[in-house]
Formats: structure tokens, C-alpha cells, sequence
């Protein structure tokens, strides 16, 4: 008797709501943390880097244009089906991060409910960061969070999903979209939630993730002009200086070291732009 | 034309379209909800609901006497101690999206039955009650573990033990209101829906098994006014009522001297403010909007239009044809706009504060819609040359009727607006962004909507000031209603 | 029916802005371009949430049954089957006029369209096909779509239509002169089309995609009005934003205020974007809850469309067999 030979999946990125191969069409390969083989994933380049941020802007409009309400939903409908495919990335997070199949279970458990939590947080920000403002004078002002536009996420090296979905889910909660760079070792189960974000009724686009060599893709997605904000939870000291650099030629928003456990709103708020109105009051 | 198709409409007529009663799932009985399980009532005691349309039966449901309320209380009180107050946040908050979820998936059924039991227009219970239900555990599923974040300091504590009244007019929807806060902010409850209308919260209370909320944590106690009563003198922590008034005084008698919290959600005699140079077509869909909505059984209805003079006429004239087209039957009929009013007494409180309408010298219009023969009916109805003194500008009717006032100037608008003992909501109608905020200002109500009438949402706070009550439902100031702050 | 009279109404002006049609009720004669702007100006203004609000309810509306198959049958016998395509050919215009005077050959009863509308060039292909079958020529005409040319163009395009046999004639208004303000310079024009015209009704095509918001499509489609309309017609089908459901609202508030202050009635056409039985039976019920069962005539109230016709005729087979039909059922075109 034979025993059956099983179907490998190669693992793809996610830009506009498709999955392609990188347009370059290179692959490189991931192994687990015992250096053995786990999968070719899709190694993306510069021309990746911007369709994805071309993805991302256009989809801006129409994620920020949902009802905060609707976009809780969407984000506890990304909840749902990580949570019905738990047992998949925990398995991954698993042979990733090399730990046990508990720890990894708890992983997932905890990056679910950050999910869950985010969701939340999408009818909520508004009420929590704006605010009528007494002014003097016969005006109304009054202040609203507003999102930065679209920021680009390179994901933490270690922790391949809590961080990950952390450093995503906060922007998108805020109305932004997201083009995430996943950990270059460890990208498989950053690449498995973008699957499921693409049957969440997500507006297409609105999170995009490219999987490859960071320090190759990093440098291109913190230079371009059309990014307005900057997560550099993925890069070193010296890395995200230098990065950091590149993005003070647009005056990008970065930020440095988000804690994925934090009950505060540092991710949060990192992107979202304040936006103030006045109005006269007369009879 | 040289020739004429053969088969032009004179008008469209529409046919029936009406939504099957099978999907309510109607059972014969049912009985209260305490801890965790259907229970009859302690002596047995039960009492029917009807179907306002039909006046025909549809169940017979438990009466819970002072035994059961008692038993329902310690049942909170119970799993408050053993297990809700130690349940996190987070956890929380994922039974609240379970319960949300479960709205969605019944919302067919439910609407249905809301409507059968309450007599609205299945378009509203299926487009308006139900989503915004879904839509309110939705939003206080999210506060749950989030309440640091709320504004009433670094660790909010719920209140304990809350007992809940609600009205007849949004059963499902003022169920929500008020189970959704309470248990993100930690309480456990008692709810008590009206007589009239106690299915919907039923079968909710099946959805919060679905759920697999600790048992205790809700109960439902349907009955009548002296279950509620019974409700008000247990040893609950905090009452929360919604209804008339008169009711709310003696609650808040009851409740004098005793440590209970409490807010109250009463009644309104909301002004909807029209200036010149207000957009006249949608000024008409907001009129309608604003008393003919739920057959005007609703607390911030709209129920007088205060019209500048110099656009009354047009006015008048455009809402007259608007009310004509209103088509009142079946509630069950997709295409109703207007449904049965809620009960017999109701009805007949309409009927006698119409009627002083006429004696006190205003001009009656009515709608020439056909009323079904049999059922609870009142067609929507229009009093003009009011003056501020009669009894149908200063009493609540809680019906399809509208009294209508005129004014001149933005001061004179407030004045007549503001003249009421109640102040729950207002609507304002112009181009001008500055009066429209001048008047809001000035104007006593809980709520002003601008350009709009009748708009809910769980992220935003309603309520009253006045004799209208006090606390707000809904949006971040709602939890506060429901913690210890 | 109600009798559309072709040539605009020339009566004195009547300052009192009347609630219902009176005796004597007239159009008010423009004299000025200051007196069209205040009197465009002095029109109420539309709220886009409200108007947008009104519009989805009235989708919600529900026919079923006999008033279904009533409505099907009379959506048909308003379409201006329409083909205006560069790649238009006389062969292309003499099977759409075939499919215009019996939409559906196995089922005789269907009724026929209301017109069919083509180019000026082929006006006469149109009218040759279309003889005694009692379905009109339309044409468009003022250089369609844009309307960028100068006004003797336009009105040799118009004369040349209806010098071919067009019934009626679809212009376009000139939003490039509205949305600058330099509306007696539309005025103008639409009232010289209207008598370049003759007989030919005249439809007024907004472009509301074009005006953008429903303030401007409430004033353009009085000033069209005023300046002599027969129809009033959304827009050209060759802008990315067609006719939709509130704007359809707020230019049927239009006629009915219209008709109501002056005594005229004048019709509207939604044209683009219109393919499925579902949408047009929205607009049905809009044009009956809005300006009022004498507009649901094919002489007030048109649909300009290509493909809808055979969604229609789909769903009247439905309505006749309980069936679905498949969509080979009918001629493809």
C-alpha cells in the first residue's frame, strides 16, 4: 500500500484582492525553526511594491467611505474565519516560530481576539480621539479623527502572526489601508490571514501582503511618495533609521515599537489625522 | 402617439405582497426566562397576547407575579456574584457579537413576530427594529473590553443587579438598548417587556441561549404593570425604565430614598421646526417621518410641526398630498406604511384626544385611506389652526396625529418649540447651517435632528431632559447609564 | 393621455406662486437672464440625504402579481430603444426597428416600444423601417454628447433630424455655460432648438452626472422647462454617472411643481444605466408616488435603454409560464 503523496500549496502575495505570484516571478524558500523546508512563498519586488500601493490608495476611498459600523463588521467577519481556519495557522505559527502546539494555540487565540478588539474599535475612535471643542465666540468647532491615507507595515520579524495582525488591524480600524510586509523567515502565517481577509468581505485592497526580502522591499515601500504612514516594528535600530530617513522626505508618519498586548492606543492613533471645523451659530 | 399601448396603468395599484406569519415560529406558550431556563409562571398564571391587526390570539404567555420577579432578581444576583463580575471584558464582549450575530441570522423570523405582536409595518420591523438591535449589540460588544477607554476613569465598575422596563412601541429594539450596555459594562438583568408586546423579548432571551450566556445573567419577567412594579420594589441596583410619564413619576417615587439608580426614558411632544428656506420635499418626507413612523407611537415623534408662515401654505399643501399616498393596512404587507395601533386602549386614547382637538376649534384632516374591518386602526390624521393652549399641542397622543403651529421668527420658533413640559427631541429644517445650530442651542430636548427626523444609531446617545427623564441610551454615554461612576 | 403641447407656452407671468394648477395658470415669460437666475435661485433646495433616503424607500416597494405584469407591459411601451454607437450601421437601425414594432414575435401581444432613437444620419434608415407601426424616431442631435459646438452647428444637426423624419429630438443642454452661470446662454439655446424643432417634440438631456448635484439638476431641469421642454431627460449614457434613482426624484418634484404652477405638463426620460425589469419597475413606482399616475404614459415618461427591453421581455414570460426563460428565448440584437 501506498501511502499518499501530499498537495503542496505555494504561498502567494496579496495585492488588489488577487493573489499573484511576484510579478518578477521569483520564489524563495521558507523553512521552518529547525531549518527544514516548509514552502516556496512568492518573493516580491519593487513593481509589487507599487501595485500594491496603488491597490492600497484606491481602495482607500472606499474603506474609509464604509460606515465605521460596517468596518467593525468586516474586521469581526476577518475574526471569524481566522477563527474557523484556527487550527491551520496555529499549526503554522507553530512550525514558524518553533514552539509548542499550546503555545501556538494561544498565539492564535490572542491574535483573534486583537482582531475582535480592533473591530471594536472602528465605530469607537471617532468618539474617543474627537470632540467638540468650546471655542470662543458664537462658533461650533468641533474635531474628527481622520485617517492618515495608507501606511505601510513591515511586520515583526518574530512573532509571524500576534505581531502581524497587531500591526495591521490597528490601521485599518482607523480607516486606512495597509500594504504589510510579513517577517522574511516566517511570512507563511501572515500570508494565510491575508487569504482569509480576501473572504471577509474586505473592500479589495484595502490590506495588501507582499512576503520576500525585506531588506530588498523595505527601502522601496518606505520611500514612496504615495505612502503617508509607516509601522517599523520589523526593523532593527539601525534599519529603521535609515528607513525612518527616506520617509522624512514626504513627511511620513512613523512609528517605532507598538506593543501587540497594549490596552492603550499608541497603534492606534499613530495614524490618524486630526481634522477640525469651524461653524458660525446665528439666527 | 398614433397608437396606444394596450395595457397603460391608470395607476399603480400594488397587489398585496405580504410576508408569510409562518416565519414567526409562533409557539402556543411561553414562558419567563429565569435563570437560564423557560419556567411557568409560579402560580401558574398566564395571559394572551393578540395580534393588534386581527385581534385575533396568537399566545398565551406566563404572568409572572412577585414570586417569579423575586426568583428572576436572585437569579441575577446570583450569576452576577458567581460568574458574570468575574467574566473579563474581552470575554464579554464576544458573547455581546455572538448574541449580534444570532439577531442577524433570525432577523426574518423576528421581524416577522414583532410585527404580528406590535402591529408595525413589516418594512419597518424588518429595515429599522431588528438591524438596529443587531446593531446595538454590535457597538456594545465592542465597549466590553474597552471601558478604560470610556471616559469615566481608568477602571469602571458595573452597578450590579439592573431591572429593566421597557414599552411596547420598539419591543426588540428597546430590549437591545437596554440589555446591550448593561451587560458590556458588567451588570446582570431582569428585563420586563410590556404586556402588549412580550414575544420578540423571548425569543431573544432563545438567542441568548443560543449564545451560551451564563444562565442568570438575563432573565426576562413578562407580565403586567404590577410585574414591573414588583420589579422596581426588588433589590435590584439599578432601574431602568422607558414608557409614560406618569409611570416614570412613580417609579422615580418608588425608588426616593433608596440607593437604586435609576434613568428614565419618558415621553415627548417634539417640535419639528420648518424655516423658509428649508429643501420643502424633503421637509414633507420628514414630517412623515416624524409622526407617522411606528403610527407615531414613539417617544421623539414629531408630533408638532411649527411652520414659518411664509412657507405654511406650500407646506401644507405638499404634506396633504404626501399623507394621501400613506397607505395604511397589514402590517404583514410589504408595501404598508402604516400598521395597526398597539391595543384597544390605546386606540381609544387617540380617539378622545382627537376628538378635544375638534371641540377645542382646530381643523380636522384626515387621510381618505380604507381601514381594515377588523383590528386597531387610526388613519393619520392632521390638525391645523392649533394653538399652543389645546390639549392635542401639549399632550402626548402617541398616535398618527399631528398638530400644526405656525411662528415667524427663529425667537418666536424656540419660544413655541420649548413650551412644553417635556423635552426629548426636536428637528430643525433650513439651508443655514448657523440657525440651525443657533436654534439647537437654544432648544430644550435631548436630541435635535437637522435636515432629519427619527434617526437612531447605537453610537449615539438619546434621551431627554425634563419631564421627558434622564440618562442617555446609546453611543459612549450610554454606558454610563450602567456603571459606577 | 394628456395632451403635450408642442410649442412652449408664451403667457404673462403670475407672481404668486401658485399650489395647484389654476385657470389661467401660465409659464412665466423669461425676459432677462437676472430674472431666470433669481428665479432659479429661488427654487427650495434638495437635501442629498433626504432626497437619496426617499428614493431607497420607494425601492423597497414591492409589485407583485397582475400589477407586475401591467407594469412590465407599460415599461415597454416607454422605451426609446436606442443605439448610438459610432459602429452604427443601416442594418444594425432596421433590426432594431424590427425589434422595436414587435419586441417579442411568439408572444403577439407584447407591445411595441415607444420609439427608437438613433443619430441624425440615420433618421431616415429609422423612419423607412418604423412606417405605420406607431413607434416614433427619436434622434439626438446638438452635437451629442458633449454639445461642444458652436450654436449654428447645433441647430443644422436639429434641422437636419427632423428634416429626415424625426419625431422627436433629443438635445443635449450645455453644461459647460450652466455650471459657469451663463445660463441665458442654455436658455437661449434650448428655446432656438425648440423652434429648430417644428413639430418634433424636444427632450432636454441634463447630463446630470455632469451637474453633479441635485441643486443644479432641480434649477436645469426648470430652466429647461421654461425655455420651452417637452421631456426632460437625464442624461446621455456616455458619461460614467447615468440616470439614477434620486435624481430621477428630484426632476419628477420638478414636473409635478412645474405642471402645478404653470398648467404644463412635461415629461422625463431615464436614460443609461436602466437594464433590469427590477430597476425600471423603481422608477415606475417613483414616477406614480412622485409626479402621479398621469405620468405613467409613454407621453410623460420614457425609458432610454438598450438592453432592458429584453430583460422586460424575460420577466414577461416569467409572469406568463411561472418559468424562468432563458435568455436565447429572445432576439438577441
Amino acid at each position: 500500500m501506498s501511502e499518499r503523496l501530499d498537495v503542496r500549496k505555494t504561498y502567494k502575495l496579496l495585492v488588489g484582492g488577487a493573489f499573484p505570484r511576484s510579478e518578477s516571478g521569483r520564489s524563495y524558500e521558507v523553512l521552518d525553526a529547525k531549518g527544514r523546508f516548509l514552502a516556496n512563498v512568492a518573493q516580491a519586488s519593487r513593481k509589487d511594491v507599487r501595485d500594491a500601493v496603488v491597490a492600497a490608495r484606491s481602495a482607500q476611498r472606499a474603506w474609509w467611505s464604509l460606515t465605521p459600523y460596517n468596518r467593525g463588521q468586516v474586521l469581526y467577519r476577518l475574526a471569524e474565519m481566522a477563527e474557523a481556519r484556527g487550527r491551520e495557522l496555529a499549526e503554522q505559527v507553530g512550525r514558524a516560530e518553533g514552539i509548542r502546539a499550546t503555545e501556538a494555540r494561544a498565539t492564535v487565540a490572542r491574535s483573534i481576539d486583537r482582531l475582535v478588539w480592533y473591530a471594536g474599535w472602528c465605530d469607537k475612535v471617532a468618539q474617543v480621539l474627537g470632540g467638540q471643542n468650546p471655542v470662543a465666540g458664537p462658533y461650533f468647532n468641533f474635531s474628527v479623527p481622520v485617517p492618515s491615507g495608507v501606511v505601510g507595515v513591515l511586520a515583526d520579524q518574530a512573532s509571524s502572526l500576534e505581531a502581524f495582525v497587531d500591526a495591521v488591524a490597528a490601521p485599518l480600524a482607523a480607516g486606512n489601508t495597509v500594504v504589510a510586509l510579513a517577517s522574511e523567515t516566517r511570512p507563511i502565517p501572515a500570508a494565510l490571514l491575508g487569504e482569509m481577509s480576501a473572504t471577509s468581505d474586505l473592500v479589495p485592497g484595502a490590506l495588501n501582503v507582499l512576503t520576500g526580502r525585506t531588506g530588498e522591499v523595505a527601502p522601496v515601500l518606505a520611500s514612496h511618495e504615495d505612502v503617508d504612514g509607516l509601522d517599523l516594528a520589523g526593523a532593527d535600530d539601525v534599519f529603521a533609521g535609515e528607513l525612518a530617513a527616506l520617509a522624512a522626505e514626504t513627511v511620513t508618519r512613523v512609528l517605532r515599537g507598538a506593543d501587540p498586548q497594549d490596552r492603550g492606543l499608541k497603534r492606534l492613533r499613530a495614524f490618524v489625522e486630526t481634522s477640525t471645523v469651524w461653524h458660525t451659530i446665528g439666527p | 402617439m398614433e397608437e396606444r399601448p394596450a395595457s397603460t396603468l391608470s395607476a399603480l395599484e400594488y397587489d398585496p405582497a405580504p410576508e408569510s406569519a409562518g416565519l414567526a415560529r409562533l409557539r402556543e406558550g411561553y414562558g419567563l426566562f429565569i435563570g437560564g431556563a423557560f419556567v411557568e409562571a409560579a402560580d401558574g398564571a398566564t395571559f394572551e397576547t393578540i395580534n393588534p391587526a386581527t385581534e385575533e390570539p396568537l399566545a398565551r404567555v406566563a404572568q409572572a407575579g412577585e414570586a417569579d420577579v423575586a426568583a428572576a432578581v436572585a437569579a441575577a444576583r446570583r450569576a452576577y456574584d458567581k460568574v458574570w463580575r468575574k467574566t473579563t471584558g474581552a470575554q464579554r464582549s464576544k458573547y455581546l457579537f455572538r448574541i449580534a450575530r444570532l439577531i442577524q441570522e433570525r432577523s426574518r423570523e423576528l421581524a416577522v413576530l414583532e410585527s404580528l405582536d406590535n402591529g408595525k409595518p413589516i418594512r419597518e420591523s424588518r429595515d429599522i427594529d431588528v438591524p438596529l438591535a443587531a446593531a446595538h449589540f454590535f457597538y456594545y460588544a465592542g465597549w466590553a473590553d474597552k471601558l478604560e477607554h470610556a471616559g469615566f476613569g481608568p477602571d469602571p465598575r458595573p452597578l450590579g443587579v439592573a431591572g429593566q422596563i421597557i414599552p411596547w412601541n420598539f419591543p426588540l429594539l428597546m430590549a437591545a438598548w437596554k440589555l446591550a450596555p448593561a451587560l458590556a459594562a458588567g451588570n446582570t438583568c431582569v428585563l420586563k417587556p410590556a404586556e402588549t408586546t412580550p414575544l420578540s423579548a423571548l425569543v431573544l432571551a432563545e438567542i441568548l441561549q443560543q449564545a451560551e450566556l451564563p444562565d442568570g445573567v438575563v432573565n426576562v419577567v413578562t407580565g403586567d404593570g404590577s410585574t414591573g412594579a414588583a420589579l422596581v420594589a426588588s433589590p435590584v441596583d439599578k432601574v431602568a425604565f422607558t414608557g409614560s410619564t406618569e409611570v416614570g413619576k412613580v417609579i422615580q417615587r418608588r425608588l426616593a430614598g433608596r440607593p437604586t439608580r435609576l434613568t428614565l426614558e419618558l415621553g415627548g411632544k417634539g417640535a419639528n421646526i420648518v424655516f423658509d428656506d428649508a429643501p420643502l420635499d424633503e421637509v414633507v418626507e420628514g414630517i412623515v417621518d416624524g409622526i407617522f413612523f411606528n403610527q407615531g407611537h414613539v417617544c421623539c415623534a414629531g408630533s408638532r410641526l411649527l411652520v414659518q408662515e411664509s412657507v405654511a401654505e406650500d407646506v401644507l399643501h405638499r404634506l396633504r398630498r404626501r399623507v394621501d399616498q400613506l397607505r395604511v393596512g397589514d402590517p404583514l404587507d410589504k408595501n404598508t406604511d402604516v400598521g395597526a395601533i398597539n391595543s384597544a386602549a390605546q386606540l381609544e386614547k387617540i380617539r378622545e384626544l382627537t376628538a378635544w382637538g375638534e371641540r377645542e376649534g382646530a381643523t380636522r384632516y384626515t387621510s381618505p385611506c380604507a381601514l381594515p374591518e377588523r383590528g386597531y386602526w387610526f388613519a393619520p390624521t392632521v390638525f391645523t389652526d392649533v394653538a399652543q393652549t389645546h390639549r392635542i399641542a401639549r399632550e402626548e397622543v402617541f398616535g398618527p396625529v399631528l398638530s400644526v403651529l405656525t411662528f415667524r421668527t427663529p425667537e418666536e420658533a424656540v419660544a413655541k418649540a420649548n413650551n412644553t413640559t417635556y423635552g426629548l427631541a426636536c428637528g430643525v429644517w433650513s439651508e443655514k447651517g448657523s440657525r440651525t445650530l443657533w436654534v439647537a442651542e437654544r432648544l430644550r430636548a435631548g436630541v435635535v435632528w437637522a435636515n432629519t427626523y427619527n434617526r437612531f444609531d447605537p453610537a449615539s446617545p438619546f434621551g431627554g431632559v425634563r419631564e421627558s427623564g434622564f440618562g442617555r441610551e446609546g453611543g459612549r454615554h450610554g454606558l454610563e447609564a450602567y456603571l459606577d461612576v | 393621455m394628456v395632451e403635450v403641447s408642442p410649442a412652449p407656452l408664451r403667457l404673462v407671468v403670475d407672481d404668486e406662486r401658485a399650489l395647484r394648477p389654476r385657470p389661467g395658470a401660465s409659464v412665466p415669460v423669461v425676459e432677462s437672464e437676472a430674472q431666470l437666475r433669481s428665479l432659479l435661485r429661488g427654487l427650495a433646495g434638495v437635501d442629498a440625504v433626504g432626497a437619496e433616503a426617499r428614493a431607497a424607500k420607494l425601492a423597497t416597494r414591492s409589485l407583485k402579481r397582475e400589477t407586475k405584469r401591467a407594469a412590465i407591459d407599460l415599461a415597454l411601451s416607454m422605451v426609446d430603444l436606442t443605439t448610438l454607437e459610432g459602429a452604427d450601421t443601416p442594418g444594425r437601425v432596421a433590426s432594431l426597428c424590427a425589434k422595436a414594432r414587435r419586441p417579442d414575435p411568439e408572444e403577439p401581444d407584447t407591445p411595441a416600444v415607444a420609439a427608437v432613437c438613433v443619430y441624425p444620419d440615420l433618421v431616415a434608415t429609422a423612419r423607412a423601417h418604423l412606417v405605420g407601426s406607431g413607434v416614433r424616431v427619436a434622434s439626438v442631435a446638438t452635437a451629442f454628447p458633449s454639445g461642444r459646438a458652436s450654436r449654428a452647428v447645433k441647430l443644422l444637426d436639429v434641422a437636419d433630424a427632423v428634416a429626415a423624419g424625426a419625431d422627436e429630438v433629443d438635445m443635449v443642454l450645455d453644461r459647460g455655460a450652466f455650471l459657469s452661470g451663463r445660463l441665458g446662454e442654455v436658455f437661449d439655446e434650448v428655446v432656438a432648438v425648440r423652434e429648430a424643432c417644428g413639430p418634433a417634440h424636444l427632450k432636454v438631456i441634463l447630463e446630470v452626472g455632469e451637474l453633479v448635484t441635485y441643486d443644479n439638476v432641480r434649477r436645469a431641469s426648470w430652466l429647461a422647462m421654461l425655455a420651452g421642454a417637452d421631456f426632460i431627460k437625464t442624461s446621455t449614457g456616455k458619461v460614467a454617472v447615468s440616470a439614477t434613482l434620486p435624481t430621477a426624484l428630484v426632476m419628477l418634484e420638478a414636473v409635478r411643481d412645474f405642471a402645478e404652477s404653470t398648467g404644463r405638463l412635461v415629461g422625463v426620460k431615464a436614460a443609461g444605466g436602466i437594464r433590469t425589469t427590477k430597476e425600471a419597475l423603481r422608477y415606475l413606482v417613483v414616477v406614480n408616488e412622485t409626479a402621479g399616475s398621469a405620468w405613467l404614459d409613454p407621453a410623460l415618461f420614457r425609458f432610454g435603454a438598450s438592453s432592458l427591453v429584453n430583460d422586460l421581455l424575460l420577466q414577461r414570460r416569467k409572469q406568463r409560464s411561472g418559468a424562468y426563460a432563458r435568455p436565447d428565448r429572445v432576439s438577441v440584437d
